[in-house]
């Protein structure tokens, strides 16, 4: 039981020592049925491994993931700048099998029936569900990006901003690169996925060239009027750790491209790199858009925030990047952990005719590395506010590292190890 | 659980009883905001530097917690994280951790 006397007292009312003992005594329904999970990424395989663990079986889950092994973007940058390999960022679906028991399926889903509670596979076939979670990450917008909307352009001109496959050949291309080379990378305009990563990104390849092609440049052509995270602590790391190899330039988003060349077109300018990596403009995935959820801004899907659950939509749950942020919440890995737990809870008192925890937290920490050896964090903690029916940062909380330092690049690794092995062990 | 038939009894146990009740599954759910770092109901990875929570004393979390938050413990992040939670909110996450084996 997790719940002891001293607690049930300290809960206060009576409504909630009731709720206490409902909730305990068994007497209640228990949580029962299928959910079915589209994507094992942060989100979904933390919300398939909670929902096994604190259901204690009792939920039958299945995950649908396209990739055949968990690999994640945070930490892709040090494979980027020659640290890590993608083995090192690879984590396996075994243990969610075997030991939490989720039926992991490799396939895509191309649709979502919600009056049949169907979801129809890739592969053929359809799966029925009581309830749906849809944790698909962003697609990317290429059409903003006339040149880059097609197969051969975006094989050259490569984002990377998925780990796997891109990861590796953005590398290759940087190996391959003559020193006296430029490296570019195009930031979208905010919300993209994980904020600080392309100025974290930009550290770690200067950091090579500063070892190996100390003649290369890197330029970041930000679509933001400035720096969108932790903007002090780069623009030091910048002028201490790498003097004239980093420019920067805000207010430069880039609307075309030309892969013949490598030349990146922003409003005014034109810049030709040798590697140019453009992260394109980002929206929810695809299958979160097809589902016919309400979408804010045409792009990101609004849910509430007190079960994840769409607005529009019964019985559909969108977690980590798909979903329109609460303010100040970042995109990331770690979010989406923290609302695959926040879903999960909210699933298993709905499937048993309870209400969700009025009361859901969330917390990030997000860390980024300026060099192999040093890193600086941000986070923030996270409360649902009933007056604005979203979640609020809690005031007075949160923040950034003072300076950066050598102990915060072994806790990036700590977190990393942790976080996979909560979502994965 | 005596209490339950008397509850019931008393008609106390409908539904629109619970709209602002604690949940039942509090201290986990607010617990689980810590595993991201600290390891599934506590059980950090072993060697990766942070702390694992799973089994340690009640008091010791709370005075840990108290001291990060204070000041009184230098902390790279652990003095913002801690103002975000209210004193409540500690003790049910202390509890919790205590009582993970």
């Amino acid at each position: 039981m997790l719940i002891n006397r001293r607690d049930f007292l300290k809960l206060g009312t009576a409504a909630g020592t009731m709720a206490a003992l409902y909730g305990c005594a068994g007497g209640g329904k228990q949580a029962g049925g299928h959910v079915v999970v589209v994507g094992g990424g942060y989100g979904g395989a933390t919300l398939a491994k909670y929902l096994r663990m604190w259901s204690a079986g009792g939920v039958r889950v299945t995950m649908i993931e396209r990739n055949p092994s968990f690999v994640s973007c945070p930490m892709s940058n040090l494979v980027i700048g020659g640290i890590n390999t993608l083995d090192d960022i690879t984590v396996s679906y075994d243990n969610l099998k075997s030991r939490w028991q989720v039926r992991v399926v490799q396939d895509d889903v191309v649709a979502v029936d919600a009056e049949k509670r169907s979801i129809s596979l890739a592969s053929g076939g359809s799966m029925t569900y009581d309830r749906l979670v849809l944790s698909p990450g962003v697609d990317f917008m290429f059409d903003r990006i006339p040149g880059l909307n097609n197969a051969a352009a975006q094989a050259k001109i490569l984002h990377a901003w998925k780990a796997g496959p891109q990861t590796v050949a953005l590398r290759k291309q940087l190996v391959d690169m003559k020193d006296g080379g430029v490296f570019a990378i195009a930031i979208p305009k905010a919300p993209y996925r994980c904020p600080p990563a392309p100025y974290e990104r930009a550290c770690l390849v200067a950091d090579y060239f500063k070892k190996h092609k100390p003649k290369s440049k890197v330029v970041i052509l930000d679509g933001n009027p400035e720096i969108t995270a932790k903007k002090d602590l780069f623009t030091k790391a910048w002028a201490d750790l790498y003097p004239g190899l980093i420019e920067y330039r805000n207010d430069s988003e880039v609307k075309d491209v030309d892969p013949a060349t490598n030349t990146a077109m922003t409003e005014f300018d034109q810049f030709k790199a040798d590697v140019l990596n453009v992260i394109p403009p980002q929206q929810a995935g695809q299958i979160a858009i097809k589902s016919g959820v309400n979408l804010i801004n045409n792009r990101w899907v609004d849910i509430n925030w007190l079960s994840m659950e769409s607005t529009s939509i019964p019985n559909i749950h969108v977690l980590g990047d798909a979903v329109f942020p609460a303010p100040t919440m970042a995109k990331s890995g770690h979010m989406a952990n923290q609302q695959g737990k926040l879903a999960a809870a909210a699933i298993l008192n709905m499937l048993a005719d309870q209400p969700p925890n009025p009361e859901p937290m969330a917390m990030s920490a997000c860390y980024s590395f300026m060099d192999p050896n040093s890193a600086v964090h941000v986070n923030s903690v996270h409360h649902y506010d009933a007056a604005t029916k979203t979640m609020q940062p809690v005031k007075g909380a949160g923040g950034v590292s003072a300076a950066r330092n050598e102990a915060e690049a072994k806790l990036a690794i700590g977190w990393a190890k942790n976080i996979w092995a909560d979502m994965l062990a | 659980m005596k209490l339950l038939p008397a509850l019931l009894a008393l008609g106390l146990l409908a539904a629109n009883s619970f709209a602002h009740a604690a949940d039942p599954n509090l201290a986990r759910d607010l617990a689980a905001t810590c595993a991201n770092c600290h390891g599934t109901n506590g059980h950090a990875v072993k060697g990766a530097g942070i702390d694992a929570l799973a089994g340690t004393e009640k008091s010791k979390t709370l005075q840990k917690l108290s001291d990060f938050r204070s000041g009184a413990k230098p902390a790279s992040i652990m003095h913002q994280i801690t103002k975000g939670y209210t004193d409540e909110q500690l003790d049910l996450i202390a509890t919790f951790f205590a009582a993970q084996k």
